[in-house]
């Protein structure tokens, strides 16, 4: 039955099926009614990660060293506890940033790098060739032994490697128009595929049921369970020591390093990272793939090492390649359905990696290497065409074929050397290369672009050197002096042995070096280097996306038009979906129609991440960059807003400084405006006293005159007696208006003033004799006791005199009659020239001495006695000793006189008072 | 103490327990010539050690919503 038309039938037949069913998951989704929205499809589409390696490879390792395959298997189950937090982070700063590959990840977080996204993609695409050559012959071995059926002939001794090769090439090119019709169909690049992602997923099923079938059929139809397989094969001696692996020695080593490698593999290879984080729908299906996809990698491994001892108990020859046990031992048995369940489940497994990881590596080279490189040369003027996405897909189906391509050369180069698993773990070490940049960039800000690519550089040389080469040299591609002899023919930079470091397997040697060189250049560069602000601001929404709230920063001046990145954004996506994208984004900000958005940072930021979604962060970064302007912040902007700030703050100082002139110009103000008022108070205050005293003496002359004029037969001596008083009243009227008027022009300042040098002596001794009327007439003794000469002082003779009467006529007016006495004394003192009048009068209370200076103010009751004065005396004398550069005060108690002092300065140190006088 | 991230700390902590079972000297202990139901003793302590992983996180995963 199993004819090869048969073989071939099924297999087109299955491939047919599982275009149907990504056309079905394709047409659910543009019904909006996504299949793949599944914690469970996504947790099988992780599954890709079990590749013919799984299930094939596994076997033949195990046959080869026991549980030496499942390192593999339990490194993603560990590294998936971490998912929790490493795959999260990586979710959310993709979508965040519309992540488009694994490249595009790197580049991005180091400031939208297009030479390090370039780097990732070599290293991606160079690294991945040995895996995709491992299910080229996985595949086509299992062509070649099928097609042989019933004998069982490997195809390494049936000298049919020609053939071989032969089918390897149509499986390659048969693969590449696959992953072409699956990956590149549509029009529409964007970067996931739900069609894909349903087949995959689909794959996952088969492989697992034709897996688990072949299992059971070995453990319990040929062989009587797990402990009859594992009782018989300890008999053989080959098998024997493989229950024991970790008694020889570097295997544990080998191990952990093993464990440490498919850690990294499930997060870094390029198409787990596809179905991981690109595909990923809802980032709650993480949740459930986390116990489930270790539950499928268990299902898958439990009857490897049934399968692989039930292979070495059928075969005890060793003519049947342990790599086929799973397909040869239905084979042997006849087992046609079974054998072509088999057949079909390795195709499914061989045919998702191969599709997932081209799309992926496609996207790399079309985004991260093509593209960038063409946008850059200026003679194609690549941005300005009118429709791009053909030629976007042109280079990705373009990448698919020579990716194929490579891995069928690798196989023909240095395929026939190795088993399935260590050609897979060529592969793993090179991936493994991306741990530092990608793991240290999501947790450490302080990585910079020149860091990661000195790291990657290093990593990726350290790995060419020792797995790579010896790979090559095997096959005999090139001579094996420098795998044995080292190169230069140094012994300590042999390959395998580098440094001298030997007693590994040749994987842990090699990832021993490569990550010690990658991380180290990675550390060293990083921190003796500086982040451009780009970087910084990238490297900031990396490691803090899980804190940072709201949106990220504008980075785009707006210098263009909404139909330019209309425009601009059709050529990649299609003018279609450009403008359904448009409006879209119109609608979320409430607007009407696309026509009424405008071309600010905010819309260009949109556009870029669209584009970013199509061709990559670093390339869509380039083309915005056409028609919109980059905020970059030069050292001459910061200047600029440095300078600005400062302005701002000298004009704030400045208006500050006004204000407080302001604040002391209105209490000054204020200041001035009570004292206008208290001016204008005391004005009133005076002329009513004024018109008071005014009208005393008026009163008294009016009432005496109208006496007289009634009663003109008066007594002449009564007569004459009230004609005494009037003239004396008259007097005293007269005297009051003269001081009134007197004091107006000294207070006004406009009173005259001769000065000279002047004698006191003479002055007091001038008042003495002038009063001397007086005191006898009330009987009021005087004596002035005067030195012999005193110094001269600078004076109006006329107002000092005044002074001098006025103290006088005070004094003899408070004195008691007959016993009063008054004293005059001249006298030098420190500020001049003193003069001291004293009376033995009633004395001042002390209160009243600080107002008897005042105008109109009198001691006394001025109700019950009649005035003695004008009360402006004392007023008037101060006013003129003041002006004189003077002082006047008085000392006095109740009931034991008063002394009335002034004081007036020296003649030769009176400057100061003639230039005042002067002045005025 | 809010929900996810004690989950986190019951994934990490099972990650430690992952490391020390699939390691030193854990897998020397069972490195040894016995059977158990005919199954040599390290190949069923791997599996069993690797179910029980399993069945672990999917408890906590299952519990954390």
């Amino acid at each position: 039955m199993l004819q090869p038309w048969v073989v071939v039938l099924a297999s087109f037949g299955y491939i047919g099926l599982l275009f149907a069913v990504a056309y079905y998951a394709d047409r659910r989704a543009r019904a909006g009614r996504s299949v793949i929205a599944s914690p469970v499809i996504y947790s099988l589409s992780l599954a890709v990660y079990a590749t013919a390696w799984t299930f094939y490879g596994s076997v033949g390792r195990a046959a080869h060293d026991g549980v030496g395959f499942l390192p593999i298997y339990i490194g993603p189950t560990l590294m998936i506890l971490l998912w929790w937090f490493v795959l999260r982070k990586i979710l959310r700063v993709s979508k965040l940033a519309r992540i488009t590959s694994l490249a595009d990840f790197i580049a991005s977080r180091y400031g939208k790098s297009a030479l390090l996204g370039g780097l990732v993609t070599v290293i991606a695409v160079v690294g991945i060739v040995p895996y995709i050559s491992l299910q080229l012959k996985a595949v086509s071995s299992s062509f070649q032994i099928l097609f042989q059926y019933p004998d069982l002939v490997m195809p390494q001794e049936s000298g049919t490697m020609p053939i071989l090769q032969v089918t390897a090439f149509y499986v390659a090119m048969f693969m590449a128009l696959f992953t072409i019709a699956f990956g590149t169909r549509h029009l529409d690049v964007s970067e996931r595929h739900e069609g894909m992602v349903a087949a995959i997923a689909f794959e996952s099923l088969v492989k697992l049921v034709a897996f688990l079938a072949v299992g059971f059929y070995v453990t319990y139809g040929m062989f009587d369970g797990f402990g009859d397989i594992f009782s018989r094969a300890s008999r053989l001696a080959e098998v024997a020591p493989l229950t024991t692996p970790f008694e020889k020695e570097g295997t544990l080593a080998s191990w952990a390093w093993m464990t440490v490698l498919s850690m990294f593999a499930i997060l870094f290879l390029p198409r787990q990272f596809q179905v991981a984080v690109i595909e990923n729908v809802d980032e709650k299906h993480v949740k459930t793939a986390m116990w489930l996809f270790p539950l499928y990698m268990f299902a898958i491994n439990v009857f490897v090492l049934p399968i692989a001892f039930g292979g070495l108990l059928t075969f005890p020859q060793g003519n049947v390649d342990p790599d086929s046990f799973v397909l040869t031992l239905p084979m042997a048995n006849h087992r046609e359905a079974l054998t072509l369940l088999v057949f079909i489940g390795g195709i499914s497994a061989a045919t998702g990696m191969v599709i997932v990881e081209t799309i992926a590596l496609s996207t790399m080279v079309c985004n991260d290497l093509v593209m960038p490189i063409l946008l850059r040369i200026r003679r194609l003027n690549l941005a300005a065409r009118p429709d791009l996405t053909a030629v976007l897909l042109d280079v990705r189906r373009a990448a698919i074929v020579v990716i194929l391509l490579l891995g069928y050369y690798y196989f023909i180069a240095a395929g026939e050397a190795y088993a399935l698993v260590s050609i897979g773990l060529i592969s793993f070490a090179a991936v493994a290369q991306f741990a530092p940049p990608l793991l240290g960039g999501l947790y450490w800000k302080g990585g910079t672009r020149n860091g990661a690519l000195a790291g990657l550089t290093a990593g990726f040389a350290v790995w060419l050197y020792t797995l790579l080469l010896p790979a090559f040299a095997k096959s005999g591609w090139f001579g094996m002096d420098v795998v044995q002899g080292g190169l230069f023919g140094i012994a300590l930079l042999r390959p395998t042995q580098l440094f001298g470091l030997a007693g590994l397997d040749q994987i842990t040697h090699a990832m021993v070096w490569s990550m010690f060189a990658n991380i180290g250049a990675f550390v060293l560069v990083s921190n003796l280097g500086r982040q451009s602000a780009a970087e910084h601001s990238q490297a900031t929404l990396f490691v803090d996306v899980f804190t940072q709230t709201g949106e990220r920063g504008q980075q785009w001046r707006a210098a263009t038009s909404v139909s330019a990145l209309q425009t601009l954004l059709g050529r990649f996506l299609g003018p279609t979906r450009a403008a359904e994208l448009f409006q879209a984004y119109a609608t979320v900000r409430g607007l009407k129609s696309a026509d009424e958005l405008e071309a600010d940072a905010d819309l260009v930021g949109f556009a870029e991440l669209q584009l970013a979604g199509t061709i990559g962060a670093a390339s869509a970064h380039t083309i915005v960059a056409t028609v919109a302007q980059e905020e970059t912040l030069g050292l001459d902007e910061v200047m600029t807003i440095i300078d600005e700030a400062s302005h701002v703050i000298a004009y704030s100082h400045e208006l500050e400084e006004k204000q407080h002139e302001l604040e002391a110009a209105t209490a000054g103000l204020k200041a001035a405006n009570e004292r206008l008022k208290e001016l204008d108070r005391l004005k009133d205050d005076f002329i009513s006293t004024v018109t008071h005293e005014l009208r005393t003496p008026l009163t008294s002359i009016r009432a005496f005159s109208e006496i007289l004029y009634d009663n003109p037969d008066i007594d002449p001596a009564e007569r004459h007696r009230f004609l005494g008083l009037v003239i004396k009243e008259s007097e005293r009227l007269t005297r009051l208006i003269n001081q009134v008027l007197d004091l107006a022009k000294l207070e006004s300042g406009l009173a005259e003033w001769r000065t000279a040098d002047v004698d006191l002596r003479e002055i007091v001794g001038d008042a003495v004799s002038a009063t001397s009327q007086i005191f006898k007439g009330r009987g009021v003794a005087i004596e002035a006791t005067l030195p012999a000469r005193v110094p001269l002082v600078l004076a109006d003779r006329d107002r000092v005199m005044q002074v001098m009467l006025n103290l006088l006529s005070n004094a003899v007016k408070f004195c008691s009659p007959q016993t009063g006495r008054v004293e005059v004394r001249l006298a030098e003192d420190a500020a001049g020239v003193r003069i001291d009048v004293a009376d033995n009068g009633e004395g001042i209370s002390r209160e009243h001495q600080a107002v008897i200076f005042e105008k109109f103010r009198q001691v006394g009751d001025t109700l019950t006695r009649k005035p003695a004065g004008t009360g402006l005396g004392l007023a008037i004398s101060r006013q003129i000793v003041a002006r004189l550069g003077g002082r006047l005060w008085v000392q006095s108690e109740p009931g034991r006189g008063s002394t009335f002092s002034f004081t007036l300065p020296l003649a030769h140190n009176a400057e100061a008072a003639r230039a005042a006088i002067a002045a005025e | 103490m809010p929900k996810s991230s004690r989950t986190g700390q019951r994934l990490f902590g099972l990650f430690l327990l992952g490391c020390l079972f699939f390691n030193y000297p854990l897998l020397v202990l069972f490195n040894v010539r016995t059977t158990l139901l005919g199954v040599p003793l390290l190949y069923a302590y791997l599996f069993a050690a690797w179910a029980l992983l399993i069945v672990l996180v999917a408890m906590v995963m299952e519990r954390s919503d």
